[in-house]
């Protein structure tokens, strides 16, 4: 996205606030569910507009654990590592998506399909261990609960041939 | 009844007359209606999946039915539930309804009259022919008043809550004075239900008598507590009842605005919350002059950006306000000086749902159930290994016992019970000696627990209580704001420790430091998540001290959990050889077969996942974990570096 595009977008988002400083965390969420993450723009914008120091939106902004700073993939993908997703092996969880991602938690694969992001807790600890595939583009988010290493690679295979239907699709309609 | 009160209760009563004639038109059906629990457990248990093979059978089968999504009963255990009423027959429940049994139970008992006695959970009605659900063991000893709307009730039709006895409170509030009305709170004895228990009453009268010309209720459903989702349930399954309670509150101190501040990880709770407020609104029982009464009360619904230590008073209300989430020192308490320098009323949304209650069924009924100092009955979510995981309510002064093994169904596959840990990272690990216990603030207390927000994990015989201590403390550690230097240092060093001795790396005297570092941590901190940090450490080394001393000494783990001190070791004798379960299951190939087909591990390639443990059949039973790794037989090595 060009830089223009992207300020003028910000300042749409920006006009349906108050310029009260309660609006701020409101401000970056909205932020967020548009862009998907903050860029710098954006914290530079919202300062202006409600007359704050950049640096302190960047100071809220960094001090809560919603806000990325970074594009997530187009699947973002949350391990719950609550309690009762700790004691039923969420960290097993956790590495075998790493290992299939070939990725860290808090990191993107390079061709920016997955993300990968550790949460406290989603609360449905009844069903754990717990993870979380949110398709990104779409805005979609389903649950999955007691989780296994094998249902990962499920999960990811279900996506590869999704992948593949899309492009067959493509190449017969070319 | 004074000429003011007039116009409150004929208003109301019009509302409520509509509202119990459709409740009633549910009850006596002229079609099937399906309700369908799709609150967030049921969605991750796949109801959603379950809702479409219903939709799909209906259209097949051309059979005419009305379909209600309710929220959560707190049988999560059973999860997808769907509870059918055809004419004709009582009300019936359904559990773990996949989308194979879904088809079924629509095809044969709407379809037909079978009402599918093998997937049946019990009906909902006494009556002569099929078993009800209350005489399953978790109906005997539940008590259930807050919850006593979950999973039965539309949460996005207020009509429905309306009917079920919804509002009530506040018509009888509005025609008290608000001292009254505190009056009657104190007179309950509701202390808070957020965890350090204060007297509601109190916290109420301190706001309305502080100085100030503008006051604020804020509701706090920051449930940040890893393990608890008590709030979760009850803002997806019964939102009005938390808007009720807090109009309540605002007209108790002499408030007309109020924030509700929900964690921004439960999206769905956030929506039919939002929705709620719309339709309160929208007949009239929230904002200007409510039913007529010249009350005036706004709620704001403002969503947290994950941070635990929100859960904290201050610091909830400084991230209302836009800035870091960092307590501040008390006094002055909210009461007295809160959301910009107001005073303010700030309780957890279950207190203000307990408040509603209270106001409509009156102050005795509620003070009669519970103990002499803890009254009403408390909210436990009950998870991790136990059989019947979900939302149960029971009358405080019931043992953690009766709890975990008669509600709650014991500890499954047959597993010794070892802890049980109460109230979350700030609480702590109970083992089986003070499991007769009763859940009350103080008892919990005494035994190195807190009542906490109501998290309750049930931990057997394979969790190792060293590593879950060092869990915990990586928790509150990630969590620190950083204000006071004991919590973001101190925690830091326990968590090193911790981690030493959970690689086999630790020394007899690291257990001394780290109770020495805890009590200095509890001292030294500002707010409650420094206080309480070093609480499920202090208690696992109080009551499972053997286990630190083995990991320790023998770089043991009793347990077999901590990945530095175990081994996967296929016994040779055991292992069925033609059977491949385990090498299929290995996802980095460590799994190799040897000689004579035996499996064998290659341990330099092994992540120690435990796939092949619970890929093994169990007839054979063959792979083992060991420890301490210096214990692994010698094994053949692997082809490629024979």
């Amino acid at each position: 996205m060009k830089e223009e595009d992207l300020k003028l977008q910000i300042t749409g988002i920006l006009k349906s606030s108050g310029k009260e400083r309660k609006n701020l965390i409101p401000l970056l969420q909205e932020i967020q569910r548009e862009f998907g993450y903050i860029p710098p723009e954006a914290m530079e914008e919202i300062g202006k507009f409600l007359g704050i120091a950049e640096t302190t939106v960047y100071g809220v902004a960094t001090f809560y654990n919603q806000f990325r700073f970074t594009p997530p993939g187009r699947h973002h993908i949350k391990v719950c590592l609550g309690t009762a997703c700790h004691i039923k092996g969420g960290n097993i969880i956790l590495e075998a998506w790493e290992r299939k991602l070939n990725i860290k938690e808090g990191e993107v694969t390079p061709d920016r399909g997955f993300s990968l992001e550790r949460v406290a807790c989603v609360g449905c600890c009844a069903l754990a261990p717990v993870s979380m595939v949110e398709d990104t583009v779409e805005g979609k988010e389903t649950i999955e609960g007691t989780m296994m290493p094998t249902r990962v690679d499920g999960i990811l295979l279900s996506f590869e041939l999704e992948e593949k239907k899309k492009d067959k699709i493509k190449g017969e309609e070319e | 009844m004074t000429k003011s009160q007039i116009p409150i209760v004929k208003n109301f009563e019009m509302i409520r007359s509509q509202a119990e004639r459709e409740w009633q038109a549910l009850k006596i059906p002229e079609e099937p209606i399906i309700w369908i629990g799709t609150a967030t457990c049921g969605r991750a248990a796949g109801a959603l999946n379950t809702l479409q093979a219903i939709e799909e059978e209906l259209a097949k089968g051309n059979i005419k039915a009305k379909i209600i999504h309710v929220g959560c009963m707190g049988h999560c255990y059973a999860e997808p539930m769907v509870t059918v009423a055809k004419p004709g027959y009582p009300p019936v429940c359904y559990g773990h309804v996949t989308p194979g049994v879904a088809s079924s139970v629509i095809k044969n008992f709407l379809g037909g009259d079978d009402p599918c006695f093998e997937f049946l959970l019990g009906a909902l009605e006494e009556n002569p022919s099929i078993p009800t659900v209350f005489e399953l063991p978790r109906f005997k000893h539940e008590f259930r008043s807050l919850l006593r709307n979950c999973g039965y009730i539309n949460p996005e039709d207020i009509h429905q809550y309306i009917a079920n006895g919804g509002y009530r409170g506040l018509v009888k509030a509005l025609q008290l004075s608000p001292e009254q009305v505190i009056a009657e709170v104190k007179r309950s004895g509701l202390r808070g239900r957020g965890g350090a228990g204060f007297p509601t009453g109190r916290k109420w009268e301190l706001c309305r008598k502080a100085k100030g010309n503008i006051r604020c209720i804020v509701g706090n459903a920051d449930e940040g507590d890893p393990g608890a989702f008590m709030d979760r349930a009850i803002l997806e399954s019964d939102p009005h009842s938390v808007i009720e309670g807090m109009i309540i509150g605002g007209f108790a101190v002499g408030a007309h605005e109020g924030y509700i501040y929900v964690r921004a990880e439960y999206p769905l709770a956030v929506k039919r919350l939002r929705h709620a407020l719309g339709q309160a609104e929208e007949i009239g029982l929230l904002g200007n002059n409510i039913l007529s009464s010249g009350f005036d009360f706004h709620l704001e619904l403002m969503q947290g950006a994950s941070a635990f230590v929100c859960g904290e008073e201050t610091a909830l209300i400084a991230s209302i306000e836009g800035k870091r989430g960092m307590p501040t020192p008390r006094p002055p308490y909210p009461a007295i000086s809160g959301l910009f320098g107001q005073p303010t009323c700030i309780n957890n949304v279950k207190s203000f749902a307990s408040t509603s209650l209270i106001l409509s069924q009156g102050a005795k009924l509620y003070a009669d159930i519970g103990t002499k100092e803890s009254k009403g009955t408390a909210v436990f979510a009950l998870a991790g290994k136990v059989v019947n995981t979900g939302l149960v309510e029971v009358p405080m002064g019931t043992t953690l016992r009766e709890l975990i093994f008669d509600v709650g169904g014991g500890i499954p596959k047959k597993r010794g019970f070892k802890a049980v840990q109460i109230g979350g990272p700030s609480g702590g690990c109970l083992p089986e000696s003070k499991l007769n216990t009763p859940v009350d603030f103080a008892s919990l207390t005494e035994a190195g627990a807190m009542m906490g927000s109501g998290g309750m994990v049930v931990l057997d015989e394979d969790n190792c209580m060293v590593d879950t201590a060092r869990y915990f403390l990586e928790f509150t550690q990630k969590e620190s704001c950083g204000k006071c230097t004991f919590c973001r240092l101190g925690t830091k060093q326990m968590l090193d420790i911790l981690e030493d001795i959970c690689r086999g790396n630790g020394s007899l005297e690291d257990i001394d430091l780290l109770v020495e570092l805890g009590e200095d941590i509890k001292a030294g901190s500002l707010c409650n998540l420094g206080k309480t940090a070093p609480n499920p450490i202090l208690t696992t080394i109080r009551y499972f001290r053997e286990e630190y001393e083995a990991h320790i000494i023998e770089k043991r783990c009793p347990a077999l959990v901590c990945k530095e001190l175990i081994a996967y070791y296929i016994l040779p004798d055991k292992c069925e050889r033609s059977c491949d379960a385990c090498v299929g299951s290995c996802p980095t190939e460590a799994v190799f077969t040897g000689k004579k087909r035996i499996k064998v591990i290659d341990q330099s390639k092994c992540v120690k996942c435990g796939s092949c443990v619970d890929a093994c059949p169990p007839q054979y039973d063959a792979v083992v974990r060991i420890s301490p790794v210096s214990q692994l037989p010698p094994s053949e090595p692997p082809p490629d570096k024979a």
